[in-house]
């Protein structure tokens, strides 16, 4: 696919720090959490405005799906604009809080495990042909995305038999299968289920649960469109040299304690490569896909300009000319620079307390505004843009439906139901208009619908986002 | 010839200064960065770590 759907959902992290004063659990947070949106959509698994879905997982973790995206900026203004959703809601929280009188901050993380090693994730969707051969895509996938790391890793620090040291990615010790249908027991890398949310005999949708969350938008943007090209290019079903792993889980986990390119990998035909060749060959393949397709528009030629430096610089060992770019890079010099400043070592706690700094979202908590305020960290997104994307669509996709359904629904005051699919109102659900084709921005049905519901008064004259 | 620099040598010489202009550039901001959380993580900083258990997600 040239154009592909793509959107990410993000499980967040809670925690109350009660400063002395009266406890709160998690549920509690949650709930507070989630009144607004209770209040403004009857439930805690909403639809917003701008198509995305806003929920309350289970085990408390708030969760944003960002809506069907086509163009990888607005993937990056929609992720954002959720983060900035879900900020607000925790600053009510926080000042329902002091109203009663707690003196406790809540937090809000961005990462992937908390401190007694549950890990959550960040699922990456990407919509691909139902055509293909699924096993041999995912097997040429699989090398790809267990090196993927490099680019998109967000850096974690752990206690190991040597003492403390800065892994590459989060979720790599919580891999344990390369391809399956299993979520949480046995979590996989390319979960398997097949819910394509559209049309099943044109489209699948790959899920991808191995990733990281990232903070830094040049790693959110670097994964998405590399995966994104390499897709494409497999999708040619040109005959391509393998670089099938004899075990990814193990190859995953030793990259990412390394930390290093150089690390060794036993492929399945018995070659051993470094975790650098492999991305240079996708790197090489999917650059000459882009140039001889005419992919090679819009943010992608910068993406893959930051995919060939982030691996000279990692070839060189030096990974300061991405340090103000990807996730990893960026942790790496504000940890060391932290704990060589205190004379810490890397366990020390207070380490542990700045790296999560690094993944807080809650309003004034965070580091990332600071690190995007001195130029220490690149921000991709423009503000204008994710302003909007808090209550308007990302264009090209069903999701512009979405929003129209939904901003006419809200506005007259009418009671409905949305989800990736459907559109529906409560009292006339002989009406529900069923949406197979994500790349569709109109259909016959939907408009009547929407057109009937314009005729009514206006019932919410403020804005309908939430 | 002796003692001049080639071109090539000389952008070396200008694209290395500038990479160390930028790493110091970065080191002071970090470190202004730094000055201004250092009490956040002075306070509590082990409590608040051990504090932040979640149910596990996908």
């Amino acid at each position: 696919m040239k154009e592909r759907i793509v959107g990410i959902e993000t499980e967040y992290g809670l925690a109350y720090d009660a400063a002395g004063s009266k406890p709160q659990t998690i549920e509690e947070i949650a709930r507070r959490l989630f009144a607004p949106v209770v209040e403004w959509g009857r439930s805690t698994n909403v639809f917003l405005t701008n198509g995305s879905r806003l929920y309350l997982d289970v085990g408390s973790h708030p969760e944003v799906a960002t809506a069907e995206c086509v163009d990888p900026l607005d993937l990056l203004a929609q992720d954002r604009a959720g983060v900035q959703i879900l900020a607000d809601l925790t600053a009510r929280a926080q000042a329902g809080i002091r109203a009663k009188g707690g003196e406790g901050s809540i937090h809000l993380f961005r990462n992937n495990v908390d401190s007694a090693g549950n890990s959550f994730g960040c699922h990456e969707n990407y919509l691909i042909p139902r055509r293909l051969e699924y096993a041999r895509l995912t097997d040429h996938l699989l090398p790809f995305l267990v090196t993927r790391q490099l680019l998109s890793g967000a850096g974690h620090v752990v206690q190991g038999p040597d003492g403390a040291r800065l892994v590459l990615s989060q979720r790599a010790e919580h891999m344990w299968e390369g391809v399956s249908s299993s979520s949480t027991r046995s979590r996989p890398m390319i979960n398997t289920r097949d819910e394509p949310h559209a049309d099943a005999e044109r489209f699948r949708r790959l899920h991808v649960i191995v990733g990281d969350t990232n903070m830094a938008e040049g790693s959110t943007l670097l994964k998405t469109v590399s995966t994104h090209l390499v897709l494409s290019l497999l999708e040619t079903g040109r005959v391509m040299p393998s670089w099938a792993i004899a075990n990814p889980v193990k190859a995953l986990r030793e990259i990412s304690t390394e930390a290093s390119a150089t690390t060794q990998l036993l492929l399945a035909d018995g070659r051993t490569v470094t975790a650098l060749e492999v991305q240079e060959y996708f790197l090489e393949a999917a650059t000459e896909h882009a140039r001889s397709t005419g992919m090679d528009s819009g943010v992608v030629p910068e993406v893959l300009e930051l995919w060939a430096r982030t691996l000279r610089a990692w070839a060189a060992q030096d990974l300061d000319p991405v340090a103000d770019t990807l996730d990893f890079a960026a942790k790496r010099s504000l940890l060391t620079r932290y704990a060589e400043r205190h004379g810490l070592d890397l366990g020390d706690p207070r380490v542990a307390r700045l790296e999560l700094a690094y993944h807080d979202v809650a309003p004034g908590a965070g580091l990332v505004p600071g690190l995007e305020q001195r130029g220490l960290l690149r921000r991709f997104t423009d503000p204008a843009a994710v302003s909007q994307a808090r209550s308007e669509p990302p264009r090209g996709s069903r999701a512009e439906i979405r929003s129209r359904f939904l901003h006419a629904a809200r506005r007259a005051g009418v009671d409905h139901q949305a989800d990736w699919l459907h559109l529906k109102l409560t009292e006339e659900p002989s009406k529900t208009v069923l949406l197979t084709d994500p790349f569709a921005t109109s259909d016959p049905a939907a408009d009547e619908l929407i057109q009937a519901l314009d005729t009514l008064p206006t019932v919410h004259t403020h804005s309908t986002a939430l | 010839m002796q003692g001049q620099k080639s071109g090539w040598e000389q952008s070396k010489v200008h694209e290395n200064e500038a990479l160390s202009a930028i790493k110091h550039n970065r080191d002071a901001g970090v470190d202004n960065l730094l000055d201004e959380i250092d009490g956040l993580l002075e306070t509590n900083a082990e409590q608040f770590v051990k504090g932040y258990v979640q149910k596990g997600g996908q």
